[in-house]
């Protein structure tokens, strides 16, 4: 019992710590693509510390929303990672608190505030930014929602530990055409809600065009440093889901000892590692779709689920 | 293996998706090739699973004929100029039409679903029902479409969809009509595309949607 909030505690710590790691590498691999340097892998962790250390400006306009809202971009997917598989194969002491839904709507919860805050500041580029999230938001909601009602119907439940033993026993169970339509409905899913390439360029500074990034632009000091992390986070936390419960749902710890727990540190990032060069090798040979081409994009993905749960429910 | 079949059959009907949705010409050759190795890594599986040596031979002559021949052919006989283009005029939006398209596939299986409990193989079950919305996407593709070369793969989907319905109920179908078939087939995208090329040079497009009234010199 002890032992299981421990690790559960290690998980949360394990995305804190390393997910700015994650975003490192993705921007040091995508400029090396394009043959040149990049920046260090640590230079998230360097953002993050310098912002700490840097005064706070707050307009006098907002409201306590703008202020609250770094925390809550922070926290929330501290939450979801008590409720998913990171390290281990066996529930730990809070997974059965929410399953994938609630996760999904603890996430929800951040980026809602986020869209709120951006609104608050009456600067012109927030309220623009929040409602192009929202709308991607609301174009990605029904593929959310199809994708884990597949998944419930594969698996008889959606609580992630669950799930992730179904495809892994037997291994047959792991081609089924459900399995691969709902993988890649996700994969279009996770790229468009961390705003990555074809839907939103990351890395991009120029206000039009900005979706994501925009929401953050007023943040200063601390609060920039948190949302930053809290990004981080939150894209660490949907790649663990996909990675471990949907695509290679091997290499977790599956005992009770610390070591297994420990090793599964490492085997989890070689696993984001390989996600990431196909993530890389996608944002570079693709380019931004304009806005509203983006409903061609999350209508791809909705009908790639809507194939997968036709044929879990009518075929096999 | 039936796993293996499935997941044929899953990407099948995704591609079947592809060539109704894909802007660009050249894409939508793509996906058609990616659909014809697919029916036959299908036929492929069947025919090792049911010992037949017909299906083996029929998954040889779709690599063959449907992934090399025919689009080796409609690449040559249409100058570059139509694959590279986009097209931008579709009678529905792209969404509409894959919404539409999902509601048809569904409608393939309840049409299918009669006819399944007549053939007993558990391979129909997979194959029936995605061949059928193979064939009636195929037939919506053309009906939506406005690019000549487009409907021309719309037909042949029509046609892969037939074949990935047809290996399963037919396993033993004599061999002469299976060639007569993938003859057929290359015969016509042959002529189409030929046609597609002398429309072409005289109307200077291949946009199906401008050619409604009939024009005299």
């Amino acid at each position: 019992m002890i032992q299981k909030i421990i690790f559960n505690i290690l998980q949360v710590l394990v995305v804190m710590l390393l997910s700015p790691l994650v975003k490192g590498v993705i921007d040091c691999l995508k400029e090396n693509i394009q043959s040149k340097k990049g920046p260090s892998i640590f230079q998230p962790y360097r953002d993050i510390w310098k912002l700490f250390h840097k005064d706070e400006v707050v307009s006098e306009q907002s409201s306590w929303i703008f202020r609250f809202t770094p925390f809550i971009c922070f926290t929330t997917p501290m939450f979801v990672a008590l409720l998913i598989p990171v390290l281990t194969d066996y529930p730990l002491f809070f997974a059965f608190m929410a399953d994938m839904l609630g996760g999904g709507f603890i996430l929800a919860l951040g980026g809602f505030f986020a869209a709120l805050a951006a609104v608050d500041t009456g600067n012109p580029y927030g309220p623009m930014g929040a409602s192009r999230t929202r709308m991607v938001g609301f174009l990605a909601e029904p593929v959310f929602m199809i994708v884990f009602f597949t998944v419930s119907f594969v698996a008889g439940s959606t609580i992630p530990y669950i799930v992730q033993k179904v495809w892994v026993t037997p291994i047959a169970n792991f081609f089924e055409p459900s399995h691969v339509l709902v993988m890649l409905a996700f994969l279009m899913l996770i790229l468009a809600e961390s705003g990555r390439i074809p839907v939103d360029n990351p890395s991009g500074h120029f206000e039009l065009a900005m979706i994501d990034e925009s929401k953050g632009l007023e943040y200063s000091g601390r609060g920039a440093a948190l949302m930053k992390w809290g990004g981080c986070m939150k894209f660490f936390v949907l790649l663990c889901i996909f990675l471990n419960v949907l695509v290679t749902p091997w290499g977790l710890a599956g005992s009770g000892s610390l070591w297994e727990v420990l090793l599964a540190v490492p085997l989890v990032l070689v696993k984001m590692f390989f996600f990431i060069i196909v993530l890389v090798i996608i944002e570079s040979s693709l380019a931004k779709l304009r806005l509203y081409r983006i409903t061609e994009f999350m209508g791809a993905a909705f009908v790639t689920s809507l194939a997968a749960v036709v044929i879990q429910l009518l075929g096999i | 293996m039936i796993q293996l079949n499935a997941l044929a059959g899953g990407l099948f009907l995704l591609t079947a998706f592809g060539v109704l949705a894909v802007r660009q010409v050249i894409g939508c050759l793509r996906l058609f090739v990616i659909q014809s190795i697919l029916l036959a890594a299908s036929a492929c599986i069947l025919g090792y699973e049911l010992a037949s040596i017909h299906l083996l031979v029929v998954a040889g002559i779709t690599l063959g004929v449907k992934s090399i021949l025919i689009p080796w052919l409609l690449f040559r006989v249409l100058s570059h100029e139509i694959h590279a283009r986009r097209e931008i005029t579709q009678v529905l939006n792209i969404p509409t039409s894959l919404l539409v398209a999902a509601a048809i596939t569904i409608f393939a299986y309840f049409i299918a679903q009669p006819l399944l409990e007549i053939s007993s193989a558990a391979f129909s079950r997979i194959n029936l029902p995605i061949g059928m919305a193979g064939l009636l996407l195929g037939a919506y593709a053309i009906t939506v479409r406005r690019e000549a070369l487009p409907q021309v793969l719309g037909i042949l989907t029509m046609e892969n969809g037939a074949f990935f319905a047809g290996v399963s109920i037919a396993p033993n179908l004599p061999l002469i009509a299976e060639l007569a078939a993938a003859f057929d087939v290359l015969i016509i995208a042959l002529v189409m595309g030929l046609l597609a090329r002398k429309i072409q040079k005289q109307v200077g497009t291949t946009l199906v949607g401008k050619m409604a009234t009939l024009k005299e010199e």
